[in-house]
């Protein structure tokens, strides 16, 4: 930094202040800024097949589900039956693109990334907040494409502020998934990550009330609403069906909270070389 | 945690492990351990595989935390010392994204330091500005390797731990890494390297730690270690040699007296000298360590690798 010739005296000591703990800043925030996020965008749009599975397979899935139900007109809330099954529809394919999105860290950890960057600043809550991030901007590409789907389709009927809210909603919820799919990417090696979140997505949203109703106050409904799909697909309904319980809102926040918990809990341990 | 942080100068020890031990179920990979690093010194981590060398380094690092014990780089704790970017590490593989570009590697690590090196200058440096928008995937080993070394210089760290460093180099790229690494210890960076290549340890550090089973069992330059297992040999031309006096001084091994030379074997072939060259009218003195690698066998019980042997 300093290249003119210094004084013999001083020719040691100039050598050695930039090794002085007293002269070096931590970085704020954890390190996380906007450099490591738009690398991390670009890596994820460079990515085709993440994008495809984004903008094409949640739309594919709500055409073959919410086709020719008879009740499909019926009136739920504001709207009708269609609607809903397409706002859970929405939700499905956003939490499967966010899980898959939050997996990108099972690969980076088999390539020693992870490791890498425990020899950084960056901190593994910022690490996991940029991976959540991409991840909820990938379930929200599915949320449009859902939603463009339903447009298309033409029989999902309710006011459009509703449509609005319901869509907005339906992609803060996909960060319970993204932080899910971060932690399990962490728990299951490799490229093994999805072929049990995929499936899991599924189980759950079954046990969840998202793909087939489920009557409320029975024992099933009790089952169900102790499940991570069931809080959030009330949630992200809420705005058409006018209905919420405390619990769906609780049940929501407590799943993001252990699925960001155990996600920085693995992420902090993981240090094992590749 | 430190009372004593940022005193600048050569009170606070680079790395300081202080009764380290470090235990995986019931195997004790490391078994307490003390060392002291002073900021500056280059020093070699020798020792077989399994001896303790990559879990001490993990320690210091911050990787893995010791079951008891202290690590501290620099008087903070590992972490702490990362989190300012005064200690960074070369591993020998992995740790890179192949779908981001060289230059994308550089930049994103470098926007995780505060005043970290600029990324451009960074590749200069490296030699690598050529490969700047490769992807690393499509990067040869040795380019990926000096991409490594230009991410952990980014932070301009006072301490640096390499793994096996010049793995796979030729020997002129060996010959200007250490010429390099050299020149950042002159200028007070501390290097550790683990190693195996007992000959890259003795030419260029300036101490040898060598571990065995979690233990360090010899530590000091390559001179004093390869005295230490197998004592030196000394040869003078004396008519007349009293064998029995020479073999009653302290440390001598063995003497041999073969007409008008002697040959003695000492731990400490210096007492022997001062006898001989004050005592006796002994002359053409010659004292002759016996080779590292002797050194290495009966201090680890174990043969050193050979370079060629590796398959990296």
């Amino acid at each position: 930094m300093n290249d003119t010739a210094l004084p013999a005296a001083s020719a040691t000591a100039a050598a050695t202040p930039g090794f002085d703990p007293a002269t070096r800043a931590v970085p704020r925030w954890g390190g996380l800024n906007r450099t490591l996020v738009g690398i991390e965008l670009r890596r994820v749009l460079r990515n085709r097949r993440t994008v495809i599975f984004a903008f094409v397979f949640p739309s594919a899935l709500f055409f073959a589900f919410a086709g020719s139900q008879d009740y499909a007109n019926e009136s739920v809330g504001v709207g009708n039956v269609s609607a809903y099954i397409m706002v859970s529809m929405a939700l499905y394919g956003a939490a499967l693109t966010a899980a898959s999105g939050g997996t990108a860290v099972a690969l980076e950890r088999s390539l020693g990334w992870s490791r890498q960057l425990r020899l950084t600043p960056l901190s593994p809550v910022s690490y996991i907040l940029v991976k959540t991030l991409l991840a909820v901007l990938l379930g929200a590409v599915a949320v449009t494409m859902v939603n463009v789907a339903g447009l298309v389709q033409g029989k999902p009927d309710m006011p459009a502020a509703t449509w609005v809210a319901c869509a907005l909603l339906t992609v803060v919820c996909s960060l319970v998934f993204a932080a899910l799919g971060v932690f399990v990417g962490y728990l299951v090696p490799g490229e093994n990550a999805m072929q049990i979140l995929g499936p899991g997505l599924a189980l759950l949203s079954f046990l969840g009330n998202v793909f087939i109703p489920i009557t409320k106050g029975t024992t099933m409904w009790w089952v169900a609403s102790t499940t991570p799909m069931f809080g959030v697909a009330e949630i992200s309904r809420w705005p058409l069906t006018r209905e919420l319980d405390w619990y769906s809102v609780l049940n929501a926040v407590a799943w993001l909270a252990v699925f960001v918990g155990g996600a920085a809990w693995r992420m902090s341990r993981d240090t094992a070389r590749v | 945690m430190t009372t004593s942080t940022a005193t600048p100068g050569s009170t606070t020890p680079a790395i300081r492990l202080a009764g380290v031990t470090r235990t995986f179920g019931s195997v004790v990979a490391v078994d307490d351990l003390d060392l002291t690093v002073r900021p500056g010194e280059v020093v070699a981590f020798l020792g077989p595989n399994g001896a303790g060398k990559t879990t001490t380094v993990d320690m210091i690092l911050g990787l893995s935390a010791p079951t008891r014990g202290e690590v501290s780089v620099l008087g903070l704790s590992p972490r702490d010392a990362i989190a300012r970017g005064l200690v960074s590490a070369v591993m020998q593989s992995g740790g890179l994204l192949k779908d981001l570009t060289v230059r994308e590697t550089v930049r994103l690590t470098a926007s995780l330091f505060p005043g970290a090196a600029d990324p451009d200058d960074a590749l200069e440096r490296a030699g690598i500005a050529g490969l700047a928008d490769r992807k690393v995937g499509k990067c040869s080993g040795g380019e990926q390797q000096r991409l490594r070394f230009a991410l952990a210089l980014l932070p301009d760290p006072a301490v640096l731990l390499l793994d096996e460093p010049t793995t796979g180099m030729d020997v002129e790229g060996r010959r200007s890494f250490w010429a390099a690494i050299r020149d950042d210890a002159a200028r007070g960076r501390t290097v550790m390297f683990a190693t195996h290549y007992l000959e890259e340890a003795d030419q260029y550090a300036d101490r040898i730690v060598l571990v065995r089973q979690g233990r360090i069992v010899a530590d000091g330059s390559g001179a004093e270690i390869k005295a230490l297992a197998s004592g030196r040999t000394l040869r003078a031309t004396l008519a007349g040699a009293d064998a029995h006096a020479l073999a009653g001084l302290p440390g001598v091994e063995s003497v041999e007296i073969r007409g008008d030379s002697v040959v003695v074997h000492a731990a400490n072939t210096d007492t022997v000298a001062r006898h001989l060259l004050t005592e006796t009218a002994a002359r053409d003195l010659e004292i002759t360590s016996r080779g590292l690698e002797d050194a290495f066998v009966t201090l680890t019980g174990t043969p050193a690798a050979e370079p060629q042997e590796d398959p990296r």
